[in-house]
């Protein structure tokens, strides 16, 4: 029997899978963050020329990184949900929002601190910082435009074009060291080349960003419930949910 | 065509056409959006005069002098064609180091001297222990001493 996944695209059907997955990703988002901090503060290597200081890449490269994620993914539900109305689409870009904007400002205070210490500035106008607090401006004005707006399905459309809009800076971001002259370093892990990083030191991140991406779908899945919650509230589903928290 | 899928192609175009948009923006605007100038730019006389700016490049191996009696320090940029002067007074970054990275904001005087008034230093996207850097470091001067031969 083939599986009906349209099914899941119900906001009451989904609000329970949701609450099953939920525990799993929570899981292993703890599991992963011990072994990351683990391996990047105790196995992992000091550099060569930074000392001991790096180590705060096992934090600002995860960060920076699901910053960027999380943005495309949110455009792309923010979009499904503007062209074919889907209510759920719209409901998780708006649960998205909040996790990219903290990830967003992890990476820019990381990189502050980071900054300081090595290149000798809190910041610099070039273009892979200027683009990354773009990317911050970019998360506040959707969350703030949705919740100017009364009107949720109306706030859902406002939100998407912003959320389009902006997708044009993320490869910006991404390219930005390589396009023009920055402060910032080249990219050390790529697609289409070997990374420039010890292999221990690589591990460690990898395991932090594994860790990052399964707290953000626990995180994410939690908010788009609570959004279902009140969005649905006028259902019978909801109701009958209500009814039985009561009676406990 | 559905509506849905009008409402699709509308928005998949109005993405393209944005995206084309911004490029051609970024375009006009690259010698804008430069960070810092190459000491072979600003020999080129590339730079904005009587303004401040920024030059990059590496420091130039054994070309840096320190006063005894002040912070004020004495090195040079270069990028390997063009090789500029700088004189700057302050504290350097940690990464400061010969033969590495630097950015330095400043106006050039006009005996042709950078006068720095902020100076960072922009490292690579190498990280590897002490041990792996030495491995490496004495691998480049074999080959080295190897092609002398």
């Amino acid at each position: 029997m083939a599986i009906n996944w349209f099914k899941y695209s119900s906001p009451a059907s989904f609000y329970f899978l949701a609450g099953k997955m939920i525990p799993i990703f929570v899981f292993a988002a703890v599991i992963l963050l011990i072994a990351g901090l683990y391996v990047g503060f105790f196995v992992a290597p000091t550099d060569f020329q930074q000392g001991e200081a790096y180590r705060i890449i096992f934090i600002h490269v995860p960060a920076a990184w699901m910053s960027m994620f999380l943005y495309v993914v949110m455009a792309f539900w923010a979009g499904i949900g503007l062209a074919f109305n889907t209510r759920l689409s719209s409901m998780f870009a708006t649960a998205i929002a909040p996790t990219g904007a903290m990830f967003t400002f992890i990476a820019l205070w990381t990189g502050a601190l980071w900054g300081k210490p090595m290149w000798g500035t809190w910041w610099v106008w070039d273009a892979r910082l200027t683009s990354e607090l773009i990317l911050l401006f970019l998360y506040i004005g959707f969350m703030s435009l949705q919740a100017a707006i009364d009107d949720p399905r109306r706030a859902d459309k406002a939100g998407a074009i912003i959320a389009l809009v902006g997708v044009v800076n993320i490869p910006i971001i991404y390219f930005s060291v390589q396009w023009w002259n920055t402060l910032h370093q080249g990219a050390s892990v790529s697609i289409n080349q070997a990374p420039s990083m010890a292999t221990t030191m690589l591990m460690g991140m990898l395991i932090m960003v594994l860790a990052s991406w399964m707290y953000s779908i626990a995180v994410i899945l939690k908010r788009a419930r609570v959004i279902i919650l009140e969005r649905e509230s006028h259902t019978a589903w909801v109701a009958e949910l209500r009814k039985k928290g009561a009676e406990q | 065509m559905k509506t849905r899928h009008k409402r699709l192609a509308i928005i998949a175009s109005a993405v393209t056409a944005l995206g084309v948009a911004s490029i051609l923006v970024l375009n006009a605007f690259q010698s804008n959006l430069v960070f810092f100038f190459s000491p072979s730019q600003v020999a080129a006389k590339e730079v904005p005069i009587g303004k401040s700016f920024r030059i990059g490049g590496l420091v130039a191996e054994g070309s840096v002098q320190r006063e005894d009696s002040s912070t004020t320090v004495r090195f040079a940029v270069t990028d390997t064609a063009q090789t500029i002067p700088v004189v700057y007074t302050g504290i350097l970054p940690d990464l400061f180091r010969e033969g590495k990275g630097v950015v330095a904001q400043g106006k050039m005087s006009a005996a042709g001297i950078f006068e720095a008034d902020e100076v960072l230093a922009k490292h690579d996207e190498n990280y590897m222990p002490p041990e792996a850097a030495e491995a490496l470091e004495k691998a480049a001067k074999s080959q080295k001493a190897s092609l002398v031969e």
